[in-house]
């Protein structure tokens, strides 16, 4: 049995949405500046972290996703000025939600990474990803139609 | 109640003739003496089917949505949690007050049938509402009922007999406070639980949707024209649901959209026919809501801004909400 779990350990399928002016910079740092971070991690430019509806999280459980982790520019940093304090209600209403209905509430995060921050973006990561990996499969909230 | 009924007929017959309202909004009589349902009332003579007794539940705010367009002015009579909604609807544009002649009226809570039935009366012919208790007639014999204990899940957590928006007031000095006390009691309840649980809960809860989409349309504050569960590409717009996560999708989807805009009306949770306590997922908005950016209700006023089109620097992280964790 051991041997078996060796062989074929679980990959979490992980999206990460990431702003435009700040993450994605961020993860492009993280990427030259060859810093290590999961290849399970999948990421999703956005223009703006408040662009995630709550319908793209679902989407992407629904697809198989065991991890949903949406970045963002810091507080006061947003390059539309205001755009992620709306983020970030919105988001507290739907991991609590989450929460509520019974879905982990360990499969959502939402973080600010600026573009200066390589090194956190990876560490977030490695985080979010080993965590997922203990956790296992999203058995909750996926779609039989969306398996292959 | 019969007194006011007498004094709403009054009113609409006067307004109707005097031409300042060209149709009536109110609640027509049904085949069963429980079935009372929204209907508009547009000459004088047809006010003899109306009705307002304690099945007239339903919200009539909702009706009123796209009546601008047309010239002419509604009458409307609504209860106390009805102008909640129509404060929102008046606020989010949706309906326009100078097309409207709001008559507040008195509630002294609404009797839910089903409870009726659950206490096995059947073959109702006719009901007298008499303060506390109810007489009813039934095809078997007359019973006897206490009116508290019959009440629509949604009137013993009133928010008030207060009306918050009305050009005139009828027999509100009738309104009998009705709620029982903490309206987050059953939200809580669920927190407590564990994670498995609280699974097990919904599941079992919202796999009886049938997805008839009552609980969308009778809603006052989902009011879009264009709605993402009408889209034929949404993916959840099929009449059976072929898994689990449409259930939770739509349910999920339906309740953030409304979110911070709900007045906790109860319709919702009414009108399903599957009984799923849908209001709890509202409340929990709710409850979110006040504890996070603090109390609100809405449609108390036409101005109050929605929590979620709002913000505040100060404002707690998700992460911190679920576990407090977060790489720092």
């Amino acid at each position: 049995m051991q041997d078996l779990v060796k062989e074929k350990p679980f990959k979490p399928l992980v999206v990460s949405f990431c702003c435009n002016w700040c993450s994605y910079a961020g993860a492009d740092l993280a990427g030259s500046s060859r810093l290590e971070y999961p290849a399970e991690v999948k990421i999703i430019r956005i223009p703006c972290s408040c662009r995630v509806d709550p319908l793209f999280v679902l989407r992407a459980f629904q697809r198989g996703a065991d991890g949903v982790i949406i970045n963002g520019c810091h507080p006061g940093d947003c390059h539309y000025s205001t755009g992620n304090y709306y983020t970030r209600r919105r988001m507290a209403m739907l991991f609590s939600m989450l929460d509520f209905i019974g879905i982990e509430k360990e499969r959502t995060r939402l973080e600010w990474v600026s573009a200066a921050e390589g090194a956190r973006f990876a560490s977030v990561m490695n985080e979010f990803v080993g965590e997922l990996r203990e956790m296992g499969e999203n058995k909750r909230l996926g779609d039989i139609r969306c398996k292959e | 109640m019969q007194r006011v009924e007498g004094e709403i007929k009054q009113k609409a017959h006067e307004l109707l003739k005097s031409g300042v309202v060209s149709s009536v909004l109110a609640w027509k009589k049904g085949d069963l003496v429980y079935d009372a349902a929204p209907a508009f009332f547009k000459s004088p003579n047809a006010l003899e089917d109306m009705v307002y007794n304690g099945f007239c539940c339903s919200n009539l705010s909702k009706y009123l949505i796209e009546k601008d367009s047309e010239n002419e002015k509604v009458l409307v009579f609504l209860k106390p949690c009805d102008t909640y909604s129509l404060n929102q609807l008046l606020s989010n544009h949706r309906v326009i007050k100078d097309k409207i002649y709001a008559v507040g009226i008195g509630c002294d809570g609404k009797i839910d049938i089903e409870k009726l039935r659950a206490k096995g009366v059947k073959g109702i012919l006719e009901i007298e509402e008499d303060g506390e208790s109810l007489k009813i007639q039934t095809l078997y014999g007359d019973e006897t009922c206490v009116r508290r204990d019959i009440l629509l899940e949604k009137c013993l957590n009133c928010k008030g007999k207060d009306h918050m928006v009305y050009d005139e007031l009828i027999g509100s000095e009738l309104s009998e406070e009705t709620a029982l006390g903490d309206k987050f009691s059953q939200v809580d309840e669920l927190e407590k639980m564990s994670s498995d649980d609280r699974f097990e809960f919904w599941r079992c809860e919202l796999s009886k949707c049938i997805r008839c989409n009552a609980c969308r349309n009778v809603c006052p504050s989902c009011t879009c024209r264009k709605c993402v569960f009408d889209n034929p590409h949404s993916g959840v717009n099929a009449k059976v649901n072929v898994t689990d996560f449409e259930e939770n999708m739509f349910h999920i989807i339906r309740a953030f959209h409304v979110a911070g805009r709900c007045s906790d009306c109860g319709e919702c949770t009414r009108v399903c026919p599957q009984g799923i306590p849908l209001q709890l997922l509202n409340r929990k908005f709710i409850k979110d809501i006040n504890n996070f950016y603090g109390d609100f209700q809405a449609g108390e006023t036409v101005e109050s801004r929605s929590p979620l089109f709002d913000y505040n620097f100060e404002d707690i992280e998700p992460n911190v909400i679920s576990k407090g964790r977060g790489i720092n």
